[in-house]
């Protein structure tokens, strides 16, 4: 039972750490928290349904070996991160921008509530309630080790969004674009008097968050199913991934997604299935209340 | 030709508010100025302003022969003008070379090493402590730290906003020496300061600032030795230099 727990920790982690990197970078940048970011994740989820659609006519919809879905999916999931990280520079542009002048911060975050539902309810209107799937087909298990198995769909997903976690790491350690990211999280006034671009920095921010918040909706949908609400219920698991992790910390944020998701799978044959969604409540709570800063936050 | 003038500068925080009025001053190379006076007379206004982190309402600014007035703060430091403010003027979460190499990432590539080995040179302490957080360095390096991240892009313009407050005295005389060496070097210094015993000491110039206008210019030098200055503007006794 235990081995079967980390497996479906470990990748539903794996999805809570990529929505948790964008709303832990523009929290830390912008000093708000973004309640419209789980929408990014839906809305990613349902562009690359849109865009399998598509792209199957050009690169028929064939699956990949025993996978459910084939290279449509995955060109699809790539040309969705592309539009979500414009939408979400879009909403920026738009609306919290505009705020961000005013110097009203907690008009930001009602703000974001608005914009959250009005992006869920344009889902609803063009797409209707109703679950969606990518594929019909029946995902086959595999048998890792006594006691644990996982679809090969969950192990390939994970491997790619293991891939997405690092490359987002190695961007914020070793490119300027991820210095530039560093600085003006920490301090946007020097940071622009050592020539950094803050207003480009923000957009890059958005875009990459947005772009990793669709991988998260698509690798959730693949897995699981497409409904207007998946992004907006992952949005707790996020907050509390994104402070475990230490707000601004990206290695944090995976980590936190990873811990969240071992504690979600745990609460299932514990507590049961109606009490996984308070794990990531209590966790937030304690966080909050023990450290504050995080696993990998720097105390104040 | 100054290196830098402002012509009839109004600046401040918030519209129909003006914190600087009508100022018009000017730099010319490897020379100190420092603007001296009361606390609100608007001298960290000015160099904010003409550093482009506080809007003007009306004026100039030029840079060598090229205006600069509205270029935002993250151009000018490409253009030879680099500003070294009072607070939280290091990235504390970068190292000490994090730090150097980010400031030095608007040079050419193959010039940026370079300009962080000088920097490394010119400040010892600082090479020593490159792969130190610039959040666990002590006062005075932390200083020295600020003044090195402006100087490594090798601007023609060094402003900087009080950088002796919160000092101990000793450390106070290094960071006016180091000014000094930094001048030699070619860089024209201006700075506000608190500390005018200090100040006048090694500038070349001063500009006395009164409720956002320019009230006395003079050598520096002979203002520490003017008694209705010093009663005035100087913390209301002479100062002993």
């Amino acid at each position: 039972m235990i081995g079967q727990v980390v497996v479906d920790g470990v990748t539903n982690g794996a999805m809570i750490g990529l929505g948790a990197i964008g709303l832990t970078l523009t929290y830390s940048l912008l000093r708000f928290a973004n309640f419209a970011h789980g929408e990014f994740i839906t809305w990613g989820a349902y562009l690359a349904l849109l865009l399998t659609g598509a792209l199957g006519t050009v690169l028929g919809g064939a699956p990949i070996g025993d996978l459910t879905f084939g290279w449509t999916l995955l060109a699809a999931l790539a040309l969705a991160m592309a539009l979500t990280g414009a939408l979400a520079v879009a909403l920026d542009t738009l609306l919290f921008r505009r705020l961000r002048r005013q110097g009203t911060e907690i008009a930001l975050v009602i703000a974001s509530f608005g914009a959250s539902l009005a992006l869920r309810s344009a889902v609803e209107f063009i797409f209707s309630l109703q679950p969606l799937y990518y594929s019909h087909d029946i995902a086959m298990a595999v048998r890792l080790a006594p006691g644990m198995q996982a679809t090969e769909d969950q192990l390939v997903l994970f491997g790619v969004a293991l891939v997405l976690m690092l490359g987002m790491h190695l961007l914020m350690r070793h490119t300027a674009l991820g210095r530039a990211m560093r600085a003006a999280s920490e301090n946007p006034l020097l940071a622009r008097l050592v020539g950094i671009d803050v207003a480009a920095v923000v957009r890059g921010t958005w875009y990459l968050g947005g772009a990793l918040a669709a991988a998260a909706g698509v690798f959730l949908g693949a897995t699981v199913q497409l409904r207007p609400t998946m992004g907006f219920d992952l949005l707790l698991p996020l907050f509390a991934a994104a402070v475990l992790g230490g707000i601004g910390s990206v290695p944090g944020a995976m980590a936190g997604g990873l811990i969240i998701g071992l504690a979600e799978a745990a609460a299932v044959p514990l507590a049961g299935a109606q009490y996984r969604a308070a794990v990531s409540f209590l966790v937030l709570l304690a966080v909050l209340l023990l450290r504050p800063a995080g696993l990998f936050g720097k105390a104040d | 030709m100054s290196l830098l003038r402002t012509q009839a500068l109004v600046a401040g925080y918030e519209p129909g508010l003006p914190i600087v009025r009508d100022v018009s001053l000017s730099v010319e190379a490897r020379e100190i100025v420092v603007l001296l006076g009361p606390n609100g007379a608007g001298k960290s206004t000015l160099i904010k302003a003409v550093a482009g982190l506080v809007p003007y309402v009306s004026g100039e600014v030029w840079l060598r022969d090229e205006s600069i007035t509205g270029v935002p703060a993250h151009r000018l430091v490409r253009r030879g003008l680099a500003f070294v403010p009072q607070n939280e003027n290091v990235f504390a979460g970068l190292t000490v070379g994090e730090n150097l190499s980010l400031a030095a990432a608007v040079l050419p590539r193959p010039r940026r090493a370079a300009q962080v080995r000088a920097m490394e040179d010119l400040f010892p302490d600082l090479g020593r402590a490159r792969s130190q957080r610039a959040g666990r360095l002590s006062g005075g390096q932390r200083q020295m730290l600020a003044i090195a991240r402006a100087l490594v892009v090798a601007p023609d313009m060094l402003v900087l906003d009080e950088p002796s407050a919160g000092l101990a005295p000793v450390l106070v005389d290094l960071v006016m020496a180091k000014l000094r060496q930094i001048r030699d070097g070619g860089v024209a210094v201006v700075l506000v300061e608190q500390n005018a015993r200090a100040a006048l000491a090694v500038a070349d110039r001063a500009v006395i600032m009164v409720e956002g206008r320019v009230a006395h210019e003079g050598a520096g030098a002979s203002l520490l030795d003017d008694p209705v200055v010093a009663q005035l503007y100087l913390g209301g006794r002479r100062q002993q230099a």
